[in-house]
């Protein structure tokens, strides 16, 4: 059986940088449903943020006021201390990156270039071009192959193993030849990433189906703040492919079919660059009150900044404008509207990245430490990945080196993949019944109507109510043919159950919570109320069923103020 | 709209040679290539393989030869093929996994023997380093590679001889070589002083046409050569080390 003593589930960012800070001297080994390099971390446009100072518009920048910035943006529902440190840990985070080898834009005295981004006091982004992701992602997986990090790839994990008390391993459905094994480990790290496939609209990839986060609520671990679902404001219609909010942060304008910047009338001083949540709701409002154009976008103008500029700074922005949406926005502005984009909440974890499950991490956008409360200020998620992954692959490190217990039994091991195979054998014998994408469709089309960026108690309650309709139809799931090698039918079907439980625990959350804070907003409850509200949602699987508790926001010097920009 | 999907099918552990296989796709829709091929897979057989993930041209899963032509499913957009006939194919120079999907073990092997990493000094500046932006333009085109593998495909010099290391690896080891933080020597790196290395390329410039993301990778092998011939005179002089 293959044992190793850590185990990192997905090979983004986050599980890249948990691999890389593992003690040498342990056995490693990532497990990714694709190869790293495939990993939705590559698409990340914008940037980093860290509090470095290097523009001269930024000189009096520093870690508390990035941590500010931060714990405003989330509509103080961020744990401050976690906050605090992912600031602080910021400014050598990124140096270590540069030295690692990513190649960051350069300022005109040749340091690391910063641009502004939404809800920042001052220019904090550092970037390279709007391909930030990509070249981190390159460059730690370089730095993974000199470390000889042992990588299973398009091996799709399908279950925590968890044996008294104590998580021991996965059982994964290996791609290529098709067959389903027990993988056993002293610790496992998840980064396994967000969500965004649960609604029609998403800016994520294919391959994000949340399915990590639904493992850890099956094996019993809560999930925290899960109805925190973060709409980027700016996605190419119709195709919902990202255009960075580094083209505000380069001086892009947002207008309605008036020819207005109507932002003017959300947030008079911050403009564009006001954080996500609000500028997500200016557009959508305007569209709705008949703003838009074809009643479903605005348009994002470039065209002031140049074709230098729009060449030198966001490159690959022109590249999907020209390749996706069929224009040039040198020439014309950019169609576009709010699509999900992020997951503030996930696998509840604390500063260390454990959840209550020993020998069990989580980092990166699957888990919730949470630094980013109801809503995540953009160059923030990069930054948390290599922050809490790093801490993650350390504190799992210790873990191991300190455990006493022995490995899992071979026989829990392979009795979990055994029911693991029947469960698969059992869609492929059926001759008729529900397939893969039509179970998904039909969740996505009710989260996309019903949990959208507006919300009220009758559609949080019909959605509920019709998902759980949906898991029963998932008992009735079928895969035509038997072929097991590269069956994305089967990863779906795996997948689909995890993500039944998930929108279920968002849409929970969302009933339960009457208020309206960062990226939640109730139509029926639209004041924040700090009185009741100021506390994380934790759910966690009770006899089969979510159990919902409260947990107390840490704050430690950032009292909650009104937030307006 | 209504067009025909030739696509070449094969299960190694079942057939003894691939096939090409029709399917009859209509769509009001502009839709991707990508996107076409999941509206087949799942309305008419599920089993067809290939592989996605980011559907925005930047994860470099998709690669494939769309009508004879190198490129990324996902930035293909049926209409811009201006046929209705579409014929889609594995890349070339790799071995079938199963239907569209390829063994892309030589690829990484190549990128492996370059050793694609930044060699950084021990200790970091604490401050950051101080780059002139002209010097990193140099690289710019390098970083933009997304190791998809189509030159890699394309390459006529690994058609027939394996060994060759590719435009890929090539462009990749040019853009460390460049970067004016890597320290690494030029005994180290000039090991690909080699007909399997950089002098294997033809410079019948097939990567640069291919690649989707505009790399010129054949731009990366020149460079490297005249790297070479530079440090080689250098050495002469001893003033290399």
């Amino acid at each position: 059986m293959i044992t190793h003593d850590i185990l990192v589930v997905g090979g983004g960012l986050a599980g890249l940088s948990a691999a890389l800070s593992v003690d040498p001297r342990l056995s490693l080994a990532i497990v990714s449903r694709v190869h790293p390099l495939r990993s939705h971390s590559v698409a990340a446009q914008g940037g980093i943020n860290a509090a470095l100072g290097n523009s001269p518009e930024g000189k009096d920048d520093n870690w508390e006021k990035h941590a500010f910035d931060t714990i405003k943006g989330s509509d103080y529902l961020a744990d401050q201390q976690a906050a605090e440190l992912m600031c602080r840990e910021a400014v050598p985070a990124i140096y270590e990156l540069e030295h690692l080898g990513v190649p960051f834009s350069r300022s005109p005295a040749g340091l690391i270039a910063q641009r502004p981004f939404g809800g920042a006091g001052f220019p904090r982004t550092c970037f390279a071009a709007d391909r930030t992701g990509l070249v981190i992602v390159h460059t730690l997986f370089e730095r993974a192959v000199k470390n000889q990090v042992k990588v299973y790839d398009e091996a799709l994990v399908t279950k925590l193993v968890v044996e008294n008390g104590r998580c021991v391993g996965v059982v994964v459905y290996d791609l290529a030849s098709g067959q389903i094994l027990p993988m056993r480990a002293r610790a496992v790290i998840f980064a396994t990433g967000g969500y965004g496939r649960v609604y029609l609209k998403t800016t994520n990839a294919y391959i994000n189906h949340g399915s990590g986060i639904g493992m850890a609520y099956r094996a019993g671990v809560a999930l925290k703040d899960m109805e925190f679902v973060q709409y980027h404001p700016t996605s190419i219609f119709p195709k919902n492919i990202l255009i960075t909010e580094g083209a505000r942060g380069e001086g892009g304008h947002l207008v309605n079919n008036k020819g207005r910047r109507f932002m003017e009338d959300y947030a008079a001083s911050a403009m564009e660059l006001a954080p996500r949540d609000i500028v997500a709701r200016a557009i959508q409002t305007e569209v709705d009150k008949g703003n838009g154009f074809e009643d479903e976008y605005v348009h994002l103008d470039l065209r002031h900044l140049g074709q230098k500029k729009i060449d030198k700074r966001l490159p690959s922005v022109r590249e999907i404008c020209i390749k996706f949406g069929g224009l040039d926005p040198v020439e014309k502005p950019i169609p576009i509207q709010p699509a999900q984009h992020y997951s503030m909440g996930g696998i509840d974890v604390d500063a260390h990245c454990a959840s209550a499950l020993p020998g069990f991490y989580a980092a990166g956008e699957c888990a919730c430490v949470s630094v980013h409360g109801a809503n995540r200020l953009g160059g923030n998620s990069l930054l948390e990945t290599v922050v809490f992954g790093k801490i993650a692959g350390r504190e799992a490190s210790n873990f191991v080196s300190g455990l006493e217990q022995k490995d899992a039994s071979e026989r829990t091991m392979f009795a979990e993949a055994q029911a693991e195979k029947e469960k698969v054998e059992a869609w492929i014998s059926r001759s008729g019944g529900k397939m893969a994408h039509h179970l998904l469709n039909d969740l996505k089309v009710v989260m996309s109507e019903k949990v959208g960026i507006f919300r009220t108690k009758k559609q949080l309650e019909e959605a509920l109510e019709k998902i759980r309709e949906i898991r029963e139809d998932y008992g009735r799931a079928f895969v035509s043919g038997r072929c097991l090698r590269y069956s994305q039918a089967i990863v779906n079907l795996i997948e689909f159950g995890y993500m039944v439980d998930l929108t279920e625990v968002i849409t929970l959350g969302a009933l339960l919570r009457e208020e309206t804070r960062g990226s939640h907003y109730r139509r029926d409850f639209p004041r924040r109320d700090d009185a009741r509200w100021l506390k994380h949602t934790l759910v966690r699987l009770k006899d089969g069923k979510p159990d919902v508790s409260y947990r107390d926001v840490q704050i430690t010097k950032y009292q909650p103020q009104e937030r307006t920009y | 709209m209504k067009y025909t999907f030739r696509i070449l099918r094969f299960d190694p552990a079942v057939d003894q040679n691939p096939c090409f296989v029709d399917y009859v796709y209509e769509t009001e829709e502009k839709k991707s290539l990508l996107e076409a091929l999941m509206d087949i897979r799942n309305d008419e057989d599920c089993t067809l393989s290939f592989r996605y993930s980011c559907r925005e041209a930047v994860c470099g899963s998709c690669a494939m030869v769309i009508n004879g032509r190198f490129d990324l499913a996902c930035r293909t957009m049926l209409e811009s093929l201006g046929t209705s006939v579409i014929v889609v194919e594995p890349l070339p120079n790799l071995e079938i996994q199963k239907d569209l999907i390829v063994d892309m073990e030589p690829f990484w092997r190549a990128l492996f023997a370059v050793e694609p990493y930044l060699f950084s000094g021990e200790k970091r500046p604490e401050k950051g380093y101080q780059i002139d932006d002209r010097q990193m333009e140099k690289i710019d085109p390098y970083v933009n590679c997304i190791l998809c593998g189509c030159c890699y495909s394309a390459c006529p010099v690994v058609a027939r001889d394996e060994r060759y290391l590719g435009p890929a690896a090539l462009a990749k080891l040019y853009r460390f070589v460049q970067d004016p933080r890597d320290l690494r020597g030029f005994k180290r790196w000039s090991r690909v002083n080699t007909e399997t290395g950089a002098w294997g390329c033809d410079t019948v410039f097939k990567c640069n046409e291919v690649c989707p993301r505009k790399v010129r990778p054949a731009d990366g092998i020149e460079g490297l050569r005249r790297r070479l011939v530079i440090g080689k005179l250098r050495s002469l002089f001893k003033r290399e080390k």
